[in-house]
């Protein structure tokens, strides 16, 4: 793996970060799973199904998985900066999760 | 673990912690963590508040006003957000490119090499680049806030206008910063040249704008896509 990534060496910052052909890769990959996201919104059988907001939020979570993985490195930088953004990132999410279901109408169909 | 710091006794090691990690970076992760929590508490607000309003306008249904007759139509318009949601992914790509030239600054561009491969190295461009793009997706907000007050939503209308203003608009006054955050880098960048000495605070920035980038991703699945 580590080969297949780019050096980028300097005095105070020496670490491995993907190449510039992978960058390019990771925003086409961002870019079709955006187009899926609208064309789904307009596929009116889509929208009616059970399966429109599930499908959603799973690409809206890849698109970020990917952003967060590849453009922020967190893939290849040290685990305490992993720590710095998870940690938080998974108090976020099970704190908002926990304020809908108190408050919200929330349903296996919808967040509102 | 393919990660490996400088030496913490090397010169400029007072940026290092005791953990051999830069101290900048911590900080910057340190702030992106609380910033998650910032914007969680904003959509959670405008996830409970969601179909809770009385009066219109609606997101993604039509609303009659009762009082005038009126119908208008529903007030989210998903083909120009969805532009802008391209244009602010796309400046992340620029930044990582940015970044990216900073760090390899020292290499050296064959004379031969070809148009896109002297541009990949142009830290300038894509900062430049970087900053059109957030700016532009700026434009596209601004836009949108105004054509939504002329169709009668504004931050006091009704529960969606109170939320939405208020998590879109903190997540425009974040781009706001990392454009200006940028154009500073640029300045810098085109007075004196940004060597790879200088490639953390590209990383720094980077990583801030890159964070902006994925709050969007999520705010528009949430606000924009789900009905």
């Amino acid at each position: 793996m580590a080969n297949e990534h780019a050096q980028h060496a300097s005095p105070d910052h020496v670490h491995e970060h993907p190449t510039w052909k992978q960058y390019r890769w990771v925003a086409l990959i961002l870019t079709v799973i955006t187009v899926l996201e609208v064309w789904a919104y307009y596929v009116p059988s889509l929208v009616a199904g059970p399966l429109f907001v599930p499908l959603l939020l799973i690409m809206s979570a890849a698109k970020f998985a990917i952003v967060v993985m590849f453009y922020m490195h967190l893939r290849y930088d040290h685990k305490l900066f992993r720590a710095l953004f998870t940690g938080p990132l998974a108090i976020a999410v099970v704190t908002l999760i926990g304020l809908l279901f108190l408050l919200a109408k929330v349903s296996s169909r919808s967040l509102g | 673990m393919s990660h490996a710091v400088a030496d913490s006794h090397a010169p400029n090691s007072h940026h290092y912690t005791t953990t051999g990690l830069d101290n900048r970076k911590v900080a910057i992760w340190m702030f992106i963590g609380s910033e998650c929590m910032l914007f969680a508490s904003l959509i959670s607000t405008y996830l409970i508040y969601k179909g809770k309003s009385v009066i219109g306008p609606f997101p993604h249904e039509t609303w009659t006003n009762p009082q005038t007759g009126q119908t208008l139509p529903a007030i989210l318009d998903i083909p120009v957000t969805s532009i802008s949601t391209f244009v602010l992914l796309m400046s992340s790509f620029a930044m990582v490119m940015a970044l990216a030239a900073v760090e390899n600054r020292n290499r050296v561009v064959p004379a031969d090499a070809g148009f896109f491969r002297r541009l990949e190295a142009n830290s300038k461009f894509w900062l430049l680049m970087t900053c059109l793009m957030g700016a532009t997706f700026l434009g596209f907000q601004a836009f949108e806030f105004t054509s939504f007050v002329h169709e009668g939503l504004t931050i006091r209308r009704n529960l969606f206008g109170s939320s939405f203003f208020t998590l879109t608009g903190f997540h425009g006054a974040h781009v706001t910063a990392g454009v200006i955050w940028l154009g500073t880098l640029l300045a810098i960048d085109v007075k004196r040249g940004l060597q790879p000495k200088d490639a953390v605070w590209v990383d720094i920035a980077a990583l801030y704008w890159h964070f902006v980038d994925v709050v969007w991703i999520a705010i528009f699945t949430l606000v924009y896509l789900i009905r």
